[in-house]
């Protein structure tokens, strides 16, 4: 356990006298692909904003690449190569898509030029599909376009952990396949990516391992197919989302 | 490369502004010339925390007042020239932003909004309250003479007003192109989205209050000389705190260009109204204007323009 | 024995002060604390208010009368009001701050020009019998026109609460400010919601103005020195709370009492923003108010 990238100890979090979260351990290792499912309420975001310093946890710790992260706060998370991105995209409005990405790159990468910055910032747009959409204005973009931004935004911070909150939610089938393929590229790069996804065949598709949460603690995890076949998910997830 | 272009020219026309002491005589257009200056300080400072970082600071006139009573107050007590003045009022509007951001933008928006109104009562309530400031009957300040040059005292402010109004405009086109104006935007679209991005957002909030306070300030630290008389009712004129805001607005929030259009507009078209109508009509042609641009125009006239090059 | 008698007199203005400056909070209490709309116009309106009843008073009616019948008119006025708000901004995908706090700002400016137009910036107050004399007991002597409009504040207030929490419809303002989404699904109309509330915090602003008016003249722009009062009223009650609101008030009045009595009239008015601001610094939650 001890070699894990992130790993996140008896983490709770109560919202004045509702209990979000926990107490709940996670472990993410190097280049893991994790898939974390549950239905609404239940936790997930909670532990995603926990992990990325928008909440602070009532108990706990977050080590991240062995250093306690639990009170720092999100921005330095993010200088320090813990990525997330937002369910409901939040582009920069008012910037082209090139600013976009030059805010974490000012703001993430320490000592580099401003070649370096440019070239890095085409790197990601080319990785992501959205070179001809550069100098476009945010406000323009399409739905799926908007979810790419904010992959590539959380990618040009040079992430070791990447964070993607519902990041396929509202996009067609042929959509969901794009953003599979590139998170999968990403992974290969060697990023680890934490997955919370309501769209139940990109996870079980997607992750390595899956953890299933439900009213703020672990009720199941292990591999897609074990999560699949575990009778707790079916009963909490599969018996009440009937319409996915 | 391109900002050095923009230095040059700011220079020149600050030099040109040098020259025109010995060009116009009429010592008018210098006296309605520097009320139009200021404001485009006043403007330009307001718009680096308002239109760049987008809060909204109501409370102008209590870093204006703020900085002409710094000036008035080292020039009573040291006697210092009006640059040191100035330096003073500075770094006074700068810790007032910087202390007002600190107590309210850790929670919300509107409770920086809402205390930068009361920040103008408080102010006024001190001055009114400290007899070496003269109090609720002002002061008088007789500034020393004016240097041969600029031929009179109204010269002579008016050009140092438009070497602030140059250095101002000079200060919040490098925010705009720089990494910190870049943050600031990010602030204003989303702030947990420029959090997760590594914006330290709280950091560049006070960074943006105390530039933007320090601005306004310097705005105030000449009026004493200008007017060579202070107090309380027009040092935290109420007009001052609604144009700071109503400028930008109208120009545009956006660029540094929107800021001091809305700037020349506004207060030479006041300079030009003062003469036939009532201040209370000038406050409500304001008012009705604000409202206007709020609903139908929000990003001012520039956006204007953008809209229809982009339709 | 002096100074006895000054604290007891100190602390009797402060709780029938607080009060009426509970009253004034009332309905931003309502629009900032409960629809989380900054509206910077109240005190204007208020003293719209005033001058409505200063107004009608003229004809020998008692102003508290005056406040009530005037409440009608006012919540259609603050209706409309509303209306304008909601189809410049909300329409448009959600207030921006910026924008809404400068409409708001932009419209007390046109009130109170509005009202210099109409009735210059002369002084104006209402005449009814009891003011000019005051009830003594013992040390403390406390003058109708402050003890009359400070009796106000607790009747509105239970009235207000129990409209709140015992009413559909005061149920249904209060839902809406929690989750405007789960409201719209369950059949209730959000914005028509949102404006009835809103049209209520301008009718309670005419009763804010008959109480200012009695404890004392005033002209078009005495709303001006409230705005930071009120604020500091609804932040420090907590947003939304309505008991807290009379409770906070009392706090602030009584503060600014003491400060009144004990060291010079002129710094009443930091005060309020004092408080408002230790507030937001150490319980930005305020004393009564659940945390979001």
């Amino acid at each position: 356990m001890s070699e894990s990238l992130l790993a996140v100890r008896d983490v709770r979090k109560a919202f004045g006298p509702i209990k979000a979260l926990g107490p709940v351990d996670v472990d993410l290792m190097p280049g893991e692909r994790l898939g974390i499912i549950g239905p609404n309420g239940s936790g997930k975001t909670t532990l995603i904003n926990c992990i990325s310093g928008f909440h602070r946890p009532d108990t706990g710790s977050i080590v991240f690449r062995g250093e306690d992260i639990t009170r720092m706060p999100a921005y330095r998370r993010a200088r320090f190569g813990l990525s997330r991105s937002f369910q409901i995209p939040r582009p920069f409005l008012g910037m082209s898509v090139f600013e976009n990405l030059l805010v974490p790159m000012d703001y993430c990468s320490s000592a580099e030029t401003e070649k370096e910055e440019i070239e890095r910032v085409e790197q990601v747009l080319e990785s992501v599909g959205l070179v001809e959409r550069r100098d476009h204005p945010a406000e323009l973009l399409s739905q799926l376009e908007l979810r790419k931004l904010e992959l590539a935004r959380a990618l040009a911070a040079r992430p070791r952990v990447l964070i993607a909150d519902e990041a396929m939610a509202g996009l067609s089938e042929a959509e969901i396949d794009d953003v599979l393929a590139l998170l999968l590229k990403l992974n290969a790069s060697g990023v680890a990516v934490v997955m919370i996804e309501h769209i139940m065949h990109a996870v079980m598709r997607f992750s390595q391992r899956v953890i299933c949460l439900e009213t703020g603690k672990i009720i199941a995890e292990g591999s897609p197919d074990e999560i699949v076949a575990s009778p707790q998910v079916q009963k909490v997830y599969f018996g009440e989302q009937t319409r996915r | 490369m391109k900002m050095t272009r923009f230095i040059i020219v700011a220079l020149l026309v600050f030099a040109t502004g040098l020259m025109l002491p010995k060009v116009v005589s009429n010592p008018y257009y210098f006296y309605a010339g520097y009320v139009v200056l200021q404001y485009v300080v006043i403007a330009t400072g307001w718009n680096i925390l308002g239109g760049y970082a987008g809060y909204t600071n109501f409370g102008s006139s209590a870093f204006f007042g703020a900085g002409a009573y710094m000036a008035a107050f080292l020039f009573k007590a040291l006697g210092v020239s009006i640059f040191v003045q100035i330096l003073g009022a500075c770094v006074v509007g700068m810790l007032l932003g910087l202390a007002t951001g600190y107590l309210t933008l850790r929670i919300q928006g509107v409770y920086f909004a809402i205390a930068t109104v009361a920040l103008v009562i408080v102010l006024e309530t001190l001055v009114h309250n400290t007899e070496y400031l003269g109090g609720a009957s002002g002061m008088t300040h007789l500034a020393d003479p004016a240097p041969a040059w600029f031929g009179g005292q109204t010269q002579y402010v008016f050009c140092i007003m438009l070497g602030l109004a140059v250095a101002a405009v000079v200060l919040a086109r490098w925010i705009e192109v720089s990494w910190i104006g870049r943050g600031f935007r990010a602030i204003r679209a989303s702030e947990p989205a420029a959090e997760a991005s590594g914006v330290p957002t709280l950091k560049l909030k006070l960074l943006a209050c105390a530039l933007s306070g320090g601005v306004m300030a310097a705005a105030g630290a000449p009026y004493p000389t200008y007017t060579s008389y202070l107090d309380p009712v027009s040092a935290f004129s109420l007009l001052i705190g609604l144009n700071a805001l109503a400028m930008p607005l109208i120009g545009g929030t956006r660029s540094w260009l929107g800021p001091v259009i809305g700037a020349v507009l506004l207060a030479s078209v006041q300079q030009l109204a003062t003469v036939t109508i009532s201040s209370e009509f000038n406050i409500l042609a304001v008012g009705l204007v604000l409202i206007a641009f709020v609903v139908a125009a929000p990003e001012g006239l520039l956006g204007l323009r953008f809209r229809s090059r982009a339709a | 024995m002096v100074v006895l008698d000054l604290v007891l007199n100190a602390l009797a203005t402060g709780l029938m002060l607080g009060s009426i400056y509970a009253l004034l909070a009332l309905g931003l209490a309502i629009t900032f604390g409960i629809l989380h709309i900054p509206n910077v116009a109240h005190p204007a309106i208020v003293i719209a208010g005033a001058y409505a009843v200063v107004m009608t008073n003229r004809y020998g009616v008692d102003p508290v009368l005056a406040a009530v019948l005037w409440m009608i008119p006012f919540y259609m006025l603050g209706i409309l009001f509303y209306e304008f708000y909601a189809r410049s901004f909300e329409s448009r995908g959600g207030g921006n701050t910026l924008q809404s706090l400068t409409l708001f700002f932009g419209a007390s400016l046109v009130i109170e020009v509005a009202l210099v137009v109409a009735y210059g910036t002369d002084l104006r107050s209402v005449s009814v019998g009891y003011v000019g004399s005051s009830l003594r007991l013992g040390f403390v002597a406390i003058p109708y026109r402050f003890l009359i409009p400070a009796l106000i504040t607790p009747v509105v207030v239970f009235l207000l609460w129990l409209y709140l929490t015992r009413t559909n419809v005061g149920l249904a303002i209060r839902a809406v400010a929690h989750d405007e989404r789960a409201v719209s699904v369950s059949g209730v109309n959000p914005a028509a919601i949102k404006r009835h509330a809103f049209g209520i915090a301008t009718a309670l602003a005419v009763i804010a103005g008959a109480a200012l008016v009695i404890t004392g003249p005033i002209d078009p722009f005495a709303g001006r020195i409230h705005i930071g009062r009120v604020f500091a009223v609804v932040v420090l009650a907590g947003m939304g709370t309505i008991p807290g609101t009379l409770a906070a008030g009392i706090i602030i009045g009584i503060a600014e009492s003491l400060v009144m009595s004990f060291m010079s009239p002129s710094w009443a008015p930091g005060v309020a923003f004092a408080i408002l601001l230790a507030t937001l610094a150490l319980k930005p939650t305020g004393l009564f108010g659940a945390g979001r």
